[in-house]
Protein backbone atom coordinates (compact mmCIF):
# COMPACT_ATOMS: atom_id res chain seq x y z
CA UNK A 1 0.00 0.00 0.00
CA UNK A 2 0.96 3.49 -0.97
CA UNK A 3 2.61 5.67 2.00
CA UNK A 4 1.02 8.87 1.01
CA UNK A 5 -2.02 9.34 -1.93
CA UNK A 6 -2.61 12.68 -3.68
CA UNK A 7 -5.49 12.77 -4.86
CA UNK A 8 -7.16 15.48 -7.66
CA UNK A 9 -5.72 17.92 -5.06
CA UNK A 10 -6.60 21.35 -6.53
CA UNK A 11 -5.64 25.03 -4.56
CA UNK A 12 -7.57 27.72 -5.07
CA UNK A 13 -6.37 31.05 -3.19
CA UNK A 14 -7.31 34.48 -3.68
CA UNK A 15 -4.47 37.58 -4.01
CA UNK A 16 -4.48 40.73 -1.34
CA UNK A 17 -5.68 42.59 -4.42
CA UNK A 18 -8.59 40.02 -4.47
CA UNK A 19 -8.21 38.08 -7.64
CA UNK A 20 -8.52 34.36 -7.70
CA UNK A 21 -5.60 32.35 -8.71
CA UNK A 22 -5.05 28.27 -8.74
CA UNK A 23 -1.81 27.16 -7.39
CA UNK A 24 -2.50 23.53 -7.69
CA UNK A 25 -4.89 21.69 -10.45
CA UNK A 26 -5.95 17.92 -10.41
CA UNK A 27 -2.17 16.93 -9.09
CA UNK A 28 -2.17 13.31 -8.15
CA UNK A 29 0.12 11.36 -6.45
CA UNK A 30 1.27 7.34 -5.07
CA UNK A 31 4.11 7.58 -2.79
CA UNK A 32 5.80 3.96 -1.51
CA UNK A 33 6.19 3.50 2.16
CA UNK A 34 9.52 4.08 2.85
CA UNK A 35 10.34 5.86 -0.49
CA UNK A 36 12.41 9.18 -0.92
CA UNK A 37 10.45 11.50 -3.02
CA UNK A 38 11.35 15.09 -4.39
CA UNK A 39 9.32 17.20 -5.69
CA UNK A 40 10.91 19.90 -8.23
CA UNK A 41 9.82 22.97 -9.58
CA UNK A 42 10.23 26.22 -10.73
CA UNK A 43 9.61 28.89 -7.44
CA UNK A 44 5.97 29.77 -6.97
CA UNK A 45 5.14 26.65 -8.41
CA UNK A 46 3.03 25.94 -5.34
CA UNK A 47 5.44 22.70 -4.32
CA UNK A 48 5.76 24.11 -0.76
CA UNK A 49 1.79 24.87 -0.58
CA UNK A 50 1.27 20.68 -2.17
CA UNK A 51 3.76 19.91 1.21
CA UNK A 52 1.63 21.91 3.32
CA UNK A 53 -1.17 20.75 2.02
CA UNK A 54 -0.10 17.01 2.92
CA UNK A 55 1.47 18.46 6.36
CA UNK A 56 -2.38 19.55 7.22
CA UNK A 57 -1.13 22.72 7.10
CA UNK A 58 -3.29 24.08 4.39
CA UNK A 59 -6.48 23.15 3.71
CA UNK A 60 -7.38 22.22 -0.20
CA UNK A 61 -9.98 20.66 -2.82
CA UNK A 62 -9.09 16.55 -3.08
CA UNK A 63 -8.26 14.22 -1.10
CA UNK A 64 -4.98 13.32 0.79
CA UNK A 65 -3.87 9.99 2.46
CA UNK A 66 -1.46 8.65 4.82
CA UNK A 67 -1.53 4.74 4.91
CA UNK A 68 -5.45 4.69 3.99
CA UNK A 69 -6.47 8.15 6.42
CA UNK A 70 -7.65 11.00 4.75
CA UNK A 71 -5.73 14.27 6.29
CA UNK A 72 -8.31 16.52 7.95
CA UNK A 73 -5.01 18.69 9.88
CA UNK A 74 -1.83 18.53 11.44
CA UNK A 75 -0.81 15.36 12.79
CA UNK A 76 2.01 13.62 14.50
CA UNK A 77 2.03 10.65 11.84
CA UNK A 78 3.76 13.52 9.41
CA UNK A 79 7.38 15.66 10.56
CA UNK A 80 7.61 19.22 8.85
CA UNK A 81 11.31 19.95 8.14
CA UNK A 82 10.90 24.01 7.03
CA UNK A 83 13.26 26.16 5.15
CA UNK A 84 13.03 28.54 8.38
CA UNK A 85 14.29 26.20 10.65
CA UNK A 86 11.67 27.08 12.66
CA UNK A 87 13.18 25.99 15.92
CA UNK A 88 11.35 27.64 19.22
CA UNK A 89 14.01 30.16 20.07
CA UNK A 90 12.75 29.91 24.24
CA UNK A 91 13.91 26.35 24.05
CA UNK A 92 17.09 24.67 24.46
CA UNK A 93 17.87 21.92 21.76
CA UNK A 94 16.79 19.30 23.28
CA UNK A 95 13.50 21.03 24.60
CA UNK A 96 12.89 21.63 20.75
CA UNK A 97 13.98 18.10 19.57
CA UNK A 98 10.99 16.70 22.81
CA UNK A 99 8.30 19.02 21.82
CA UNK A 100 6.50 16.52 19.76
CA UNK A 101 6.69 13.97 22.35
CA UNK A 102 5.63 16.69 25.17
CA UNK A 103 2.42 17.04 22.57
CA UNK A 104 1.98 13.53 22.71
CA UNK A 105 2.22 13.35 26.49
CA UNK A 106 5.37 11.43 26.79
CA UNK A 107 6.44 11.92 30.11
CA UNK A 108 9.64 14.17 30.43
CA UNK A 109 11.92 11.59 31.25
CA UNK A 110 10.99 9.12 28.61
CA UNK A 111 10.94 11.87 26.04
CA UNK A 112 14.21 13.42 27.03
CA UNK A 113 15.95 10.30 26.56
CA UNK A 114 14.50 9.79 22.97
CA UNK A 115 15.50 13.61 21.69
CA UNK A 116 19.22 12.44 22.84
CA UNK A 117 19.15 9.35 20.88
CA UNK A 118 17.72 11.66 17.93
CA UNK A 119 20.41 14.40 18.80
CA UNK A 120 23.10 11.65 18.33
CA UNK A 121 21.46 10.19 15.07
CA UNK A 122 21.86 13.69 13.72
CA UNK A 123 25.29 14.35 15.32
CA UNK A 124 24.36 17.18 18.13
CA UNK A 125 25.39 15.12 21.10
CA UNK A 126 26.52 17.53 23.56
CA UNK A 127 24.39 20.31 21.88
CA UNK A 128 21.50 19.58 24.56
CA UNK A 129 21.53 22.78 26.60
CA UNK A 130 22.14 25.17 23.92
CA UNK A 131 19.83 27.84 22.61
CA UNK A 132 19.09 27.87 18.64
CA UNK A 133 20.70 31.43 18.42
CA UNK A 134 23.99 29.54 19.76
CA UNK A 135 24.21 27.50 16.97
CA UNK A 136 25.27 28.07 12.96
CA UNK A 137 22.41 27.28 10.26
CA UNK A 138 23.61 23.76 9.59
CA UNK A 139 23.08 22.53 13.23
CA UNK A 140 19.88 24.41 13.96
CA UNK A 141 18.86 22.10 10.74
CA UNK A 142 19.93 19.34 12.03
CA UNK A 143 17.95 19.92 15.39
CA UNK A 144 15.01 20.67 13.29
CA UNK A 145 15.59 16.94 11.63
CA UNK A 146 16.07 15.65 15.38
CA UNK A 147 12.65 16.99 15.90
CA UNK A 148 10.77 16.32 13.27
CA UNK A 149 12.03 12.70 13.52
CA UNK A 150 12.02 12.28 17.57
CA UNK A 151 7.86 11.92 17.69
CA UNK A 152 8.70 8.96 14.71
CA UNK A 153 6.16 9.95 12.36
CA UNK A 154 5.27 8.07 9.37
CA UNK A 155 6.20 10.49 6.82
CA UNK A 156 9.36 13.31 7.01
CA UNK A 157 8.13 16.60 4.79
CA UNK A 158 11.11 18.64 3.72
CA UNK A 159 10.23 21.81 2.45
CA UNK A 160 13.70 22.90 0.59
CA UNK A 161 15.64 22.30 3.96
CA UNK A 162 19.26 23.23 2.73
CA UNK A 163 18.43 26.05 0.44
CA UNK A 164 19.48 28.32 3.39
CA UNK A 165 22.98 27.60 4.00
CA UNK A 166 26.36 27.71 2.44
CA UNK A 167 27.15 24.72 -0.48
CA UNK A 168 29.76 22.78 2.03
CA UNK A 169 26.95 22.37 4.37
CA UNK A 170 24.43 21.67 2.24
CA UNK A 171 26.31 18.71 0.78
CA UNK A 172 26.98 17.37 4.17
CA UNK A 173 23.80 17.85 5.17
CA UNK A 174 22.53 16.20 1.99
CA UNK A 175 24.48 12.60 2.63
CA UNK A 176 23.59 12.90 6.05
CA UNK A 177 19.93 12.76 4.88
CA UNK A 178 20.56 9.97 3.34
CA UNK A 179 22.29 7.61 5.76
CA UNK A 180 19.18 9.25 8.28
CA UNK A 181 16.56 7.59 5.44
CA UNK A 182 18.08 4.63 5.01
CA UNK A 183 18.74 4.06 9.24
CA UNK A 184 15.13 4.83 10.02
CA UNK A 185 13.19 3.69 6.86
CA UNK A 186 10.75 7.24 6.76
CA UNK A 187 8.85 7.86 3.58
CA UNK A 188 10.47 11.34 2.80
CA UNK A 189 8.94 14.02 0.75
CA UNK A 190 11.62 16.73 -0.32
CA UNK A 191 10.34 20.06 -2.10
CA UNK A 192 13.61 21.82 -4.17
CA UNK A 193 13.90 23.94 -6.76
CA UNK A 194 17.42 22.79 -7.28
CA UNK A 195 18.16 19.69 -9.47
CA UNK A 196 21.18 18.60 -8.80
CA UNK A 197 19.72 18.23 -5.11
CA UNK A 198 16.33 16.39 -6.40
CA UNK A 199 19.22 14.00 -8.49
CA UNK A 200 21.18 13.32 -5.11
CA UNK A 201 18.82 12.75 -2.70
CA UNK A 202 15.85 11.00 -3.96
CA UNK A 203 14.50 7.28 -5.57
CA UNK A 204 11.89 9.08 -7.66
CA UNK A 205 11.61 13.14 -8.81
CA UNK A 206 8.38 14.78 -9.76
CA UNK A 207 8.66 17.65 -12.11
CA UNK A 208 5.50 20.36 -10.90
CA UNK A 209 5.12 22.56 -13.61
CA UNK A 210 4.34 26.46 -13.64
CA UNK A 211 1.06 28.25 -12.04
CA UNK A 212 -1.11 25.97 -11.82
CA UNK A 213 1.05 23.32 -10.73
CA UNK A 214 0.65 19.70 -11.94
CA UNK A 215 2.40 17.13 -12.19
CA UNK A 216 4.31 17.18 -15.69
CA UNK A 217 6.52 13.99 -15.40
CA UNK A 218 7.67 11.51 -12.88
CA UNK A 219 11.28 10.71 -13.28
CA UNK A 220 13.35 7.44 -11.37
CA UNK A 221 16.68 8.43 -10.98
CA UNK A 222 18.77 5.45 -11.78
CA UNK A 223 21.18 5.82 -8.67
CA UNK A 224 22.03 3.05 -6.03
CA UNK A 225 20.36 4.03 -2.62
CA UNK A 226 23.92 4.47 -0.78
CA UNK A 227 24.80 6.75 -3.39
CA UNK A 228 26.09 8.91 -0.79
CA UNK A 229 29.38 6.48 -0.03
CA UNK A 230 30.29 6.57 -4.15
CA UNK A 231 32.93 8.67 -4.71
CA UNK A 232 31.85 11.88 -6.72
CA UNK A 233 29.01 10.32 -7.58
CA UNK A 234 27.70 13.93 -9.03
CA UNK A 235 30.47 13.44 -12.18
CA UNK A 236 29.23 10.34 -12.74
CA UNK A 237 27.26 9.96 -16.38
CA UNK A 238 24.46 8.18 -14.69
CA UNK A 239 24.18 11.20 -12.76
CA UNK A 240 24.54 14.04 -15.26
CA UNK A 241 22.09 11.89 -17.67
CA UNK A 242 19.36 12.31 -15.19
CA UNK A 243 20.33 16.09 -14.61
CA UNK A 244 19.88 17.05 -18.09
CA UNK A 245 16.25 15.39 -18.70
CA UNK A 246 15.33 16.88 -15.31
CA UNK A 247 16.97 20.62 -16.73
CA UNK A 248 15.04 19.79 -20.26
CA UNK A 249 11.70 19.52 -18.22
CA UNK A 250 12.25 22.45 -15.56
CA UNK A 251 13.74 24.49 -18.21
CA UNK A 252 10.15 25.06 -20.06
CA UNK A 253 8.59 25.26 -17.01
CA UNK A 254 10.89 28.24 -15.58
CA UNK A 255 10.09 29.96 -19.11
CA UNK A 256 6.78 29.23 -18.58
CA UNK A 257 6.17 30.72 -15.13
CA UNK A 258 7.55 34.09 -16.28
CA UNK A 259 10.40 34.05 -13.99
CA UNK A 260 13.06 35.29 -16.01
CA UNK A 261 10.83 37.75 -18.15
CA UNK A 262 11.98 40.98 -18.40
CA UNK A 263 15.68 40.16 -18.15
CA UNK A 264 15.84 39.02 -21.77
CA UNK A 265 18.12 35.79 -20.34
CA UNK A 266 17.72 32.66 -21.35
CA UNK A 267 16.92 30.40 -18.94
CA UNK A 268 20.84 28.99 -18.13
CA UNK A 269 21.21 25.95 -15.77
CA UNK A 270 22.96 28.30 -13.18
CA UNK A 271 19.77 30.65 -12.99
CA UNK A 272 17.46 27.43 -12.73
CA UNK A 273 19.92 26.33 -10.09
CA UNK A 274 20.85 29.32 -8.70
CA UNK A 275 19.08 30.27 -5.19
CA UNK A 276 20.06 33.57 -4.97
CA UNK A 277 18.65 34.01 -8.51
CA UNK A 278 15.78 32.35 -7.75
CA UNK A 279 15.29 34.25 -4.70
CA UNK A 280 15.28 37.64 -6.63
CA UNK A 281 13.04 36.57 -9.19
CA UNK A 282 10.40 34.30 -6.52
CA UNK A 283 7.09 35.66 -7.29
CA UNK A 284 5.11 36.32 -3.86
CA UNK A 285 4.59 32.49 -3.15
CA UNK A 286 1.09 31.34 -2.01
CA UNK A 287 1.88 30.18 1.53
CA UNK A 288 3.42 33.64 2.50
CA UNK A 289 0.02 34.89 0.91
CA UNK A 290 -2.37 32.81 3.36
CA UNK A 291 0.13 33.69 6.52
CA UNK A 292 -2.29 36.09 7.48
CA UNK A 293 -5.49 34.02 7.24
CA UNK A 294 -3.75 30.81 9.33
CA UNK A 295 -2.27 32.58 11.76
CA UNK B 1 36.30 49.69 33.80
CA UNK B 2 36.77 53.34 32.19
CA UNK B 3 32.60 53.34 31.72
CA UNK B 4 32.18 51.89 35.00
CA UNK B 5 34.56 54.63 36.59
CA UNK B 6 32.99 57.15 34.88
CA UNK B 7 28.98 55.98 36.12
CA UNK B 8 30.25 56.15 39.33
CA UNK B 9 31.96 59.68 38.75
CA UNK B 10 28.76 60.78 37.22
CA UNK B 11 26.66 59.48 40.38
CA UNK B 12 29.48 60.97 42.85
CA UNK B 13 29.08 64.59 40.72
CA UNK B 14 25.47 64.84 41.21
CA UNK B 15 25.43 63.99 44.84
CA UNK B 16 28.58 66.46 45.93
CA UNK B 17 26.62 69.21 43.81
CA UNK B 18 23.67 68.46 46.08
CA UNK B 19 25.95 68.67 49.21
CA UNK B 20 28.21 71.30 48.32
CA UNK B 21 25.83 74.08 46.40
CA UNK B 22 23.44 74.40 49.42
CA UNK B 23 25.65 74.22 52.23
CA UNK B 24 27.41 77.44 50.22
CA UNK B 25 24.35 79.62 49.98
CA UNK B 26 24.16 79.07 46.23
CA UNK B 27 20.96 77.25 46.34
CA UNK B 28 18.75 78.52 49.42
CA UNK B 29 19.12 75.81 51.82
CA UNK B 30 15.78 76.53 53.00
CA UNK B 31 14.55 75.17 49.60
CA UNK B 32 17.19 72.18 49.43
CA UNK B 33 18.48 71.31 51.97
CA UNK B 34 22.45 70.08 51.57
CA UNK B 35 22.42 65.70 50.97
CA UNK B 36 23.69 65.41 54.07
CA UNK B 37 20.79 66.84 55.68
CA UNK B 38 18.38 64.62 54.13
CA UNK B 39 20.62 61.49 54.52
CA UNK B 40 19.97 62.53 58.52
CA UNK B 41 16.45 63.10 58.11
CA UNK B 42 16.07 59.71 56.73
CA UNK B 43 17.77 57.86 59.45
CA UNK B 44 15.78 59.33 61.77
CA UNK B 45 12.50 59.09 60.41
CA UNK B 46 13.67 54.85 60.17
CA UNK B 47 14.90 55.17 63.34
CA UNK B 48 11.55 56.42 64.73
CA UNK B 49 10.01 53.84 62.29
CA UNK B 50 7.65 56.23 60.77
CA UNK B 51 9.28 55.54 57.16
CA UNK B 52 8.54 52.02 57.37
CA UNK B 53 4.55 52.52 57.88
CA UNK B 54 4.56 54.73 55.10
CA UNK B 55 6.35 52.16 52.84
CA UNK B 56 4.40 49.64 53.97
CA UNK B 57 1.14 50.78 53.15
CA UNK B 58 2.28 52.58 49.90
CA UNK B 59 3.57 48.93 49.20
CA UNK B 60 0.24 47.67 49.74
CA UNK B 61 -1.52 49.97 46.87
CA UNK B 62 0.90 49.03 44.44
CA UNK B 63 0.49 45.46 45.25
CA UNK B 64 -3.06 45.94 45.05
CA UNK B 65 -3.39 47.79 42.27
CA UNK B 66 -0.69 46.44 39.86
CA UNK B 67 -1.74 43.09 40.67
CA UNK B 68 -5.08 43.10 39.31
CA UNK B 69 -3.82 45.20 36.29
CA UNK B 70 -1.41 41.84 35.84
CA UNK B 71 -4.62 39.42 36.49
CA UNK B 72 -6.74 41.20 34.35
CA UNK B 73 -4.37 42.97 31.49
CA UNK B 74 -2.17 39.56 31.01
CA UNK B 75 -4.93 37.16 29.84
CA UNK B 76 -6.72 39.66 28.13
CA UNK B 77 -4.28 40.76 26.06
CA UNK B 78 -2.82 37.59 25.52
CA UNK B 79 -6.53 36.76 24.06
CA UNK B 80 -6.54 40.25 22.54
CA UNK B 81 -3.09 39.08 20.35
CA UNK B 82 -4.68 35.93 19.36
CA UNK B 83 -8.14 35.94 18.36
CA UNK B 84 -7.83 38.59 16.10
CA UNK B 85 -12.12 39.39 15.86
CA UNK B 86 -12.33 39.21 19.94
CA UNK B 87 -9.64 42.04 19.48
CA UNK B 88 -11.95 44.46 16.60
CA UNK B 89 -14.79 43.88 19.08
CA UNK B 90 -13.02 45.37 22.11
CA UNK B 91 -10.29 47.61 20.18
CA UNK B 92 -12.81 50.92 20.21
CA UNK B 93 -13.94 50.78 24.05
CA UNK B 94 -10.39 50.51 24.50
CA UNK B 95 -9.00 52.82 22.87
CA UNK B 96 -11.45 54.95 24.37
CA UNK B 97 -10.64 54.39 27.88
CA UNK B 98 -6.78 54.55 27.06
CA UNK B 99 -6.62 57.88 26.62
CA UNK B 100 -8.63 58.76 29.80
CA UNK B 101 -5.66 59.74 32.19
CA UNK B 102 -5.86 58.19 35.46
CA UNK B 103 -5.84 61.23 37.35
CA UNK B 104 -8.64 62.59 35.61
CA UNK B 105 -10.70 59.70 36.57
CA UNK B 106 -9.40 59.96 40.53
CA UNK B 107 -12.57 62.04 41.53
CA UNK B 108 -14.79 59.44 39.69
CA UNK B 109 -13.47 56.47 41.67
CA UNK B 110 -13.85 58.63 44.80
CA UNK B 111 -17.29 59.59 43.98
CA UNK B 112 -17.69 55.78 43.66
CA UNK B 113 -16.00 53.88 46.07
CA UNK B 114 -14.96 56.55 48.03
CA UNK B 115 -11.97 57.74 49.62
CA UNK B 116 -10.53 54.39 50.86
CA UNK B 117 -7.61 52.06 50.02
CA UNK B 118 -10.37 50.40 47.11
CA UNK B 119 -10.23 53.55 45.03
CA UNK B 120 -6.16 53.74 44.90
CA UNK B 121 -6.08 50.39 44.03
CA UNK B 122 -8.27 50.75 41.34
CA UNK B 123 -6.77 54.14 40.19
CA UNK B 124 -3.47 52.56 40.24
CA UNK B 125 -4.76 49.69 38.23
CA UNK B 126 -6.09 51.85 35.59
CA UNK B 127 -2.53 53.62 34.85
CA UNK B 128 -0.76 50.30 34.96
CA UNK B 129 -3.34 48.46 33.14
CA UNK B 130 -2.44 49.76 29.24
CA UNK B 131 0.91 49.13 29.20
CA UNK B 132 0.50 45.62 30.31
CA UNK B 133 -2.28 44.87 27.60
CA UNK B 134 -1.37 46.80 24.79
CA UNK B 135 2.38 44.97 25.18
CA UNK B 136 1.29 41.53 26.22
CA UNK B 137 -1.02 41.64 22.81
CA UNK B 138 1.69 43.47 20.39
CA UNK B 139 3.75 40.20 21.71
CA UNK B 140 1.48 37.99 20.63
CA UNK B 141 0.79 39.47 17.32
CA UNK B 142 4.48 39.58 16.30
CA UNK B 143 4.55 35.56 16.76
CA UNK B 144 6.73 34.13 13.67
CA UNK B 145 3.96 32.82 11.76
CA UNK B 146 6.33 29.82 11.07
CA UNK B 147 6.41 29.10 14.50
CA UNK B 148 2.85 28.98 14.97
CA UNK B 149 2.87 26.27 11.65
CA UNK B 150 5.76 24.49 13.22
CA UNK B 151 3.71 23.78 16.78
CA UNK B 152 0.44 22.95 14.93
CA UNK B 153 2.81 20.70 12.77
CA UNK B 154 3.76 18.95 15.71
CA UNK B 155 0.22 19.00 17.53
CA UNK B 156 -0.09 22.00 19.73
CA UNK B 157 -3.25 22.42 20.21
CA UNK B 158 -5.60 24.89 22.63
CA UNK B 159 -4.10 25.03 26.39
CA UNK B 160 -1.30 23.46 25.02
CA UNK B 161 -0.85 25.88 22.56
CA UNK B 162 -1.08 28.85 24.34
CA UNK B 163 1.24 27.72 27.21
CA UNK B 164 3.79 26.29 25.19
CA UNK B 165 4.00 28.71 21.69
CA UNK B 166 1.72 32.00 23.11
CA UNK B 167 2.73 32.73 26.54
CA UNK B 168 6.62 32.10 25.97
CA UNK B 169 6.66 33.53 22.71
CA UNK B 170 4.95 36.46 23.97
CA UNK B 171 6.92 36.70 27.36
CA UNK B 172 9.99 39.50 26.50
CA UNK B 173 7.28 42.13 24.91
CA UNK B 174 4.75 41.53 28.43
CA UNK B 175 7.80 42.10 30.26
CA UNK B 176 8.19 45.41 29.10
CA UNK B 177 4.61 46.16 29.57
CA UNK B 178 4.57 44.84 33.11
CA UNK B 179 7.51 47.14 33.50
CA UNK B 180 6.20 50.05 32.11
CA UNK B 181 3.07 49.55 34.00
CA UNK B 182 4.95 49.42 37.53
CA UNK B 183 6.49 52.41 36.96
CA UNK B 184 3.17 54.50 35.96
CA UNK B 185 1.95 52.66 39.05
CA UNK B 186 3.99 54.75 41.30
CA UNK B 187 3.54 57.66 39.15
CA UNK B 188 -0.20 57.40 39.98
CA UNK B 189 0.23 55.99 43.66
CA UNK B 190 2.29 59.14 44.94
CA UNK B 191 -0.90 61.77 43.17
CA UNK B 192 -3.46 59.20 45.19
CA UNK B 193 -1.84 59.99 48.15
CA UNK B 194 -1.49 63.37 48.15
CA UNK B 195 -5.40 63.76 47.25
CA UNK B 196 -6.65 61.42 49.65
CA UNK B 197 -4.71 59.82 52.43
CA UNK B 198 -2.92 59.92 55.71
CA UNK B 199 -0.64 57.55 55.31
CA UNK B 200 2.15 56.76 52.14
CA UNK B 201 5.06 58.37 50.74
CA UNK B 202 2.91 60.47 48.27
CA UNK B 203 1.00 61.82 51.65
CA UNK B 204 4.38 62.09 53.34
CA UNK B 205 6.32 63.96 50.40
CA UNK B 206 3.00 67.04 50.56
CA UNK B 207 2.71 66.90 54.14
CA UNK B 208 6.29 67.35 54.69
CA UNK B 209 6.16 70.36 52.35
CA UNK B 210 2.82 71.85 54.32
CA UNK B 211 3.99 71.52 57.27
CA UNK B 212 7.27 72.82 56.16
CA UNK B 213 9.52 70.42 57.18
CA UNK B 214 11.64 70.64 54.07
CA UNK B 215 14.32 68.34 54.82
CA UNK B 216 11.51 65.20 55.65
CA UNK B 217 10.41 66.11 52.36
CA UNK B 218 13.19 65.26 50.70
CA UNK B 219 13.79 62.27 52.72
CA UNK B 220 10.05 60.70 51.36
CA UNK B 221 11.45 61.95 47.61
CA UNK B 222 14.58 59.98 47.78
CA UNK B 223 12.58 57.18 49.20
CA UNK B 224 10.21 57.37 46.39
CA UNK B 225 13.12 57.28 43.77
CA UNK B 226 14.97 54.00 45.62
CA UNK B 227 11.99 52.31 46.12
CA UNK B 228 11.25 52.85 42.42
CA UNK B 229 14.45 51.86 41.53
CA UNK B 230 14.60 48.71 43.47
CA UNK B 231 10.95 47.07 42.12
CA UNK B 232 12.12 47.89 38.55
CA UNK B 233 15.44 45.75 39.35
CA UNK B 234 13.34 43.32 41.20
CA UNK B 235 11.41 42.81 37.85
CA UNK B 236 14.50 43.05 35.40
CA UNK B 237 15.83 39.98 36.78
CA UNK B 238 12.34 37.77 37.25
CA UNK B 239 12.39 38.81 33.46
CA UNK B 240 16.22 38.21 32.66
CA UNK B 241 15.32 35.03 34.53
CA UNK B 242 12.25 33.65 32.65
CA UNK B 243 13.67 34.96 29.30
CA UNK B 244 17.15 33.38 29.30
CA UNK B 245 17.15 32.71 25.63
CA UNK B 246 17.15 36.32 24.99
CA UNK B 247 20.52 36.85 26.39
CA UNK B 248 21.90 34.15 24.82
CA UNK B 249 20.90 36.22 21.51
CA UNK B 250 21.70 39.50 22.53
CA UNK B 251 25.66 37.77 23.32
CA UNK B 252 25.72 36.37 19.90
Amino acid sequence: MASVVVEQVSKKYVTPSGDACLALQDLNLNIEKGEFFALLGPSGCGKSTLLHIIGGLNSADGTILINGEPVRGPGLNRGIVFQEYALFPWQTVIENVAFGLKMKGVPKKKRLQTAREYLALVGLSGFEERYPDQLSGGMKQRTAIARALAFDPEVLLMDEPFAALDAQTREILQAELLKIWEKTGKTIIFVTHSIEEAVFLAQRVAVITARPGRIKKIVDIPLPDQRYAEEDIRSSAAFSGVRHELWKLLSEEVVNSGALSGLGAEPSQTAIANPAVKQVLQPVSPVLQERGNDA
Amino acid sequence: MKIRILQFGAILLLLSAWQILPAHNIINPNFLPPLSETARTLHELVVTKQLQGHILISLKRIVYGLGIALLVGYPLGLLMGWFRNFEKVVDAPLQAGRQISALALFPVFILIFGIGEFSKAIIIFWASFWPILLNTTVGVKNIDPILIRSARSMGARHINFFLNIIVPASAPSAFTGIRLGASYAFMVLVAAEMVGANKGLGFLVLNSQETFKIPEMYAAIVTLCLFGLLINHLLLSLEQRSTQWRQVRARN
